[in-house]
């Protein structure tokens, strides 16, 4: 298969599935539910197919498709993949078919629901596809219409404020993009060639240059759009509220890809194209990262509402993130960077994190949401014992839960681990502090486990609608516990995939960061 | 001179017949408008439908309109492509790109409006001849307002425009809320016409003309430097004013938009569609063909009234978009809603102009630079503008039907609808979406350009980066009252009791969906590229014009 076809195909057969399931009859749902189950399992096998064509030992982009869109505005149709985008494209695809699995859940207007759920899935893969900046801003805003639908009627009691206010939010990040897109195009002779924007802010081009006034401003504002996605610390106050009023499917979703757009965005875009903003801005993200893990973390133990718990354990995993990408330590007197190994560990860190939140997080919403569906209600004070009733449920709960605690070899200790152990080359306190998370996160994760799994005996509401987990329930959780174990027994298995990649992008961020601040210096003098 | 000497002298005139040849569609309106009274007078519109006279006239018109539009672009062949403005009746008006482009948008427009007034049942049988010739004339009216060349067309246009209109907001003649409607509007009409009429003298007071091509070069002759104190000049600045205000009361631009809500209130929701669109789309080709007419020339004084009126124009536009948008967030009625959204989309296309006047009066003149961004600003209120047509009308078209079948406009009684009407209510949101400017639907496309427009404007002067800001947050303030109606329609359960609303796909749904798919074509398919194209030729065979 060519790269259009396939990469089209991996885009838009969720979306055409969408506009398929208007000919199904609005009463045959079991029907539709199947229809769309395939959808997303063909969607799954063509991501399959396309690591299977994807060279890792490239670090370039592969596959790429390129073909005039608006010329008037040298808009283009251009999409590749690279190491750091297919990984979190598998990933994607994985969810997003799990989630559909766990669709079964939903009950009122199932058409509406599984249409919107697949122009979502659409446009989340066009984010990670696309490398034309016009492009990846249109699948960006793309998602938030179905997201709103999604949250708005399929969600629990205060699902309008929830709805609203993730619009809001991501709206707001949005506006602040086009900004910046406006800057980097109209600096940049019309360009909105992401890999050709990158070149020129590295320095790489002969006539143009991004200043490093435009650097810093267009990095503080594309910032801003992506922060609010990861979340981090002071802008994920929607990431609890839509997460605990979306639907169980969806907060798969929101967990374990929407917010991997921020971190890719922050790497794909935000870094290499204002390399001398990122390094002006190193050590505020570091310090909002740190920042997010110990909030996130001493939120997370405050809570009552499980959902609420797991939503804002994400707020604390998503800081290590950032934390990872950012520290960026260099050398005042030449710019060149200071233990660039340590960075590149960093760098791979944050991305693993990514993947093995997904998994983990989007393990955890459903795991409540399992819960959830029985007895309709999350109160951790009202749970116990459900050791007892459901031991199948509780064991694999557990198995996730630890993934989410980052216990060795599972897939959420590989990420952290990178990741303070790099933040110590960059900053010694940092570093403390954000070891001092895995221990807050230890800490609420086993708690919570006494508080639900443990215990004489369950005496909370709707004892007696506590049923075993069904074949289907099993399945997801299943494939998420192995994924778990398999990353973190064996994580060379994505390694390798970002491995080159992920060299190159430290190693022309970090030339790029010296010509521009050699630049600077010349011309100062 | 006696009469019959003017009128031997006109027909012997050799351009006459080819002008009545270029002028061909708005005749076919005329005689139709004859037709449609004519007929009543021998009872023909008893077993005649009223609507179908209007609906042949338009869509004829429309195919000569498409078929000179091409053919001026050279997408015809074997025809040769003219490269300069054209005049008709001794350079009365323009025959140009924009006349041609402006021409299509208005006679399909008017052709969707007819097709969607045969289906909601607006005007009833008995009033439709009176109806339909209110329409055609007042769509005459404005296509005459985009080919003004001449100052004193610009005023006969934008009456021919408004009387009409006046007449239609108050059609449902019963309602006293729609006569009331139509008196706001005559009385502001007739207020705003005669400060337009007094700039009007000014300036050709001053000049000596009032054709629109020459009188940049007068002007550079007549100013003296010094700048405001230059009596010349101020009273120059004032007649500019004048006659904006006459434009800014037909955009219904802050601080001359009142009459808007109460007149979109008042009336029929297809009235108010029609009048959104339409008159938005004539009043700004005539606004840009007028402050073309004021660029150019070699004056740096002129230069730097224009700049002032440019920068001043855009801090007008923020203030409508701003205030359209704030205002829209209490409303109740979705007419009235829709009223000040409307208000809100004339300042962001604003925004577009105003950019347009800052970068054809930057530092370093009329360059081919220049003349390059200000085409793209042009490019952006075209492509806003037909994009513009198909959601405002798709809005109020859905408002209309539902109006059938639930007797309310209020936006409470909307509930459930979404899940009653499932193909109205998706085409509504994406109709709503549209106007908020998000993705993939075309109204995103039609503020990027404008965006765009404004970033390059900020490079002359740096309050259009403000302007800039300004706009992009707009866009996240109109986000909650658009929003509220998709909320309630979508997010609410329909209330025990309530009118059940029924329509049917054909012809209803069918003409809905008609109206609202062109929306992710412009937004999301290659015919992104083919409009965009459109719009660039005919904004800069516009600019190249300029001197």
């Amino acid at each position: 298969m060519d790269p259009l076809t396939l990469l089209t195909a991996i885009i838009f057969l969720p979306a055409a599935g969408a506009l398929a399931l208007v000919a199904f009859d609005r009463k045959a749902e079991e029907t539709m539910r199947y229809f769309a189950l395939a959808i997303t399992a063909a969607t799954f096998m063509l991501t399959l197919f396309l690591w299977r064509e994807f060279d890792s030992a490239k670090s370039e982009m592969q596959l790429v498709v390129n073909l005039p869109w608006i010329r008037q505005w040298n808009v283009n149709y251009y999409l590749g993949v690279d190491g750091i985008s297919m990984p979190l494209i598998l990933l994607t695809s994985l969810i997003c078919l799990l989630s559909m699995m766990a669709s079964w859940s939903i009950k009122k207007q199932v058409q509406g629901y599984l249409m919107l759920f697949l122009i979502l899935e659409t446009g989340i893969l066009g984010v990670f596809l696309s490398l034309d900046f016009f492009l990846f801003y249109v699948f960006w805003e793309v998602m938030l219409l179905p997201m709103y639908f999604l949250i708005g009627i399929w969600g629990g009691p205060r699902k309008e404020y929830a709805a609203i206010k993730f619009f809001l939010y991501t709206l707001a990040g949005g506006v602040l993009m086009l900004i910046a897109l406006l800057m980097f195009y109209f600096n940049s002779g019309r360009s909105f060639d992401l890999l050709h924007l990158a070149a020129i802010g590295q320095g790489k081009v002969e006539g143009f240059a991004f200043n490093p006034t435009v650097q810093i401003i267009a990095f503080i504002l594309l910032f801003i759009g992506f922060a609010i996605k990861l979340p981090a610390f002071p802008v994920h106050t929607w990431l609890p509220d839509a997460h605990v009023e979306a639907p169980t499917p969806i907060s798969m979703i929101l967990a374990g890809i929407l917010l991997k757009l921020g971190g890719y965005g922050i790497i794909r875009i935000a870094f290499p194209l204002c390399p001398f903003g990122a390094q002006y801005a190193a050590y505020a993200l570091v310090l909002i990262g740190a920042v997010s893990i110990i909030y996130g973390a001493f939120a997370a133990m405050a809570q009552t509402d499980f959902k609420r718990l797991v939503a804002y354990s994400s707020v604390s995993h998503m800081g290590y993130v950032l934390l990872g990408m950012a520290v960026w330590k260099i050398n005042e007197a030449n710019g060149a960077a200071v233990g660039r190994d340590y960075w590149l560990m960093g760098m791979n860190g944050a991305m693993f994190q990514m993947l093995a939140h997904g998994i983990s997080s989007a393990g955890m919403f459903f795991m409540v949401g399992v819960i959830y569906d029985r007895v309709h209600h999350r109160d951790l004070n009202k749970f116990g014992g459900l050791m007892q009733l459901m031991p199948d449920y509780s064991g694999l709960a557990v198995g996730i839960f630890f993934a989410g605690l980052g216990l060795p070899g599972l897939c959420g200790f590989i990420g952290e681990i990178f990741v303070v152990l790099s933040t110590w080359n960059y900053s010694k306190t940092l570093a403390i502090v954000a070891a001092s998370g895995v221990i807050l996160t230890a800490g609420y994760i086993l708690w919570t486990i006494q508080r639900v799994y443990l215990g004489p005996e369950y005496k909370g509401p709707h004892a007696e609608d506590i049923t075993p987990m069904n074949g289907r329930e099993k399945a997801i959780a299943w494939t998420l516990l192995i994924f778990a174990i398999v990353l973190g027994v064996y994580p060379e298995m994505m390694f390798k995939v970002m491995r080159s990649s992920m060299d190159a992008l430290i190693v022309s961020l970090d030339a790029g960061y010296q010509a521009v601040s050699a630049a600077v210096e010349t011309a100062q003098k | 001179m006696n009469f019959e000497s003017i009128l031997t002298g006109v027909m012997n005139d050799a351009s006459w017949g080819r002008s009545l040849g270029l002028f061909a569609p708005e005749l076919i309106l005329c005689v139709s408008i004859v037709a449609l009274l004519l007929l009543r007078l021998v009872n023909a519109d008893r077993w005649l439908p009223s609507y179908l006279i209007p609906l042949f006239a338009s869509l004829t018109a429309l195919g000569i309109a498409v078929y000179s539009f091409f053919q001026m672009h050279g997408a015809i062949e074997g025809i040769p492509t003219p490269g300069t403005t054209q005049t008709m009746f001794t350079g009365l008006l323009a025959y140009d790109s924009l006349t041609l482009f402006l021409r299509v948008f208005l006679l399909g427009f008017l052709a969707l409006v007819v097709t969607l007034t045969m289906l909601s049942g607006i005007p009833d049988a008995e009033d439709g001849p009176d109806f339909y010739t209110l329409l055609l004339g007042s769509t005459i009216g404005m296509m005459l307002m985009s080919s003004a060349n001449h100052l004193l067309i610009l005023f006969l246009g934008i009456e021919m425009t408004s009387v009409p209109s006046y007449a239609m907001v108050g059609f449902l003649k019963g309602r006293r809320v729609s006569s009331e409607a139509a008196f706001k509007y005559v009385v502001y009409g007739a207020g705003a016409a005669g400060v337009m009429l007094y700039g009007i003298s000014l300036l050709g007071g001053l000049t000596g003309t009032l054709e629109m091509p020459v009188l940049a070069s007068r002007l550079s002759a007549l100013l003296g430097p010094g700048g405001m104190n230059d009596p010349t000049s101020r009273t120059v600045a004032l007649a500019a004013m004048m006659v904006l205000v006459g434009l800014a009361f037909k955009l219904s631009v802050f601080p001359f938009h009142f009459w808007c809500p109460d007149a979109f209130e008042g009336a029929a929701a297809e009235v108010g569609g029609y009048l959104s669109v339409a008159s938005k789309g004539a009043a700004f080709a005539l606004l840009v063909r007028f402050l073309l007419a004021f660029t150019g020339g070699t004056s740096v004084d002129l230069t730097s009234l224009n700049l002032a009126l440019g920068v001043g124009l855009g801090v007008v536009a923020a203030a409508t978009a701003t205030f359209g948008n704030l205002a829209a967030y209490s409303q109740t009625n979705v007419k009235r809603l829709l009223a000040y959204s409307t208000i809100a989309h004339a300042g962001y296309m604003l925004m577009g102009v105003a950019a347009m006047v800052v970068l054809l009066n930057g530092p370093g003149g009329v360059d081919a630079a220049a003349k390059g961004e200000a085409a793209t600003c042009i490019e952006g209120l075209l492509y806003y503008l037909a994009v513009y047509l198909f959601m405002n009308l798709g809005a109020f078209a859905i408002v209309a039907f539902i109006r059938n079948e639930i007797y309310s406009e209020e936006i409470s009684d909307y509930a459930g609808l979404g899940r009653q009407v499932p193909l109205l209510g998706a085409c509504m949101m994406i109709c709503l979406f549209s106007l908020i400017g998000l993705p993939p639907f075309g109204g995103f496309v039609g503020k990027f350009m404008i965006f765009a427009s404004l970033f390059q404007a900020g490079k002359i002067h740096m309050a259009m980066w403000v302007i800039l800001v300004i706009g992009t947050l707009n866009t996240i303030f109109s986000l909650f009252y658009y929003l509220r109606v998709l909320k309630v329609m979508f997010l609410e359960s329909r209330p025990e009791g309530a009118r059940r609303a029924r329509v049917s796909f054909m012809p209803s749904g069918a003409f809905v969906l008609l109206v609202t798919l062109p929306l992710l074509l412009l937004g999301a398919s290659p015919l992104v590229n083919s409009m965009s194209d459109a719009a660039t030729r005919v904004a800069s065979m516009l600019v190249a014009a300029v001197r």
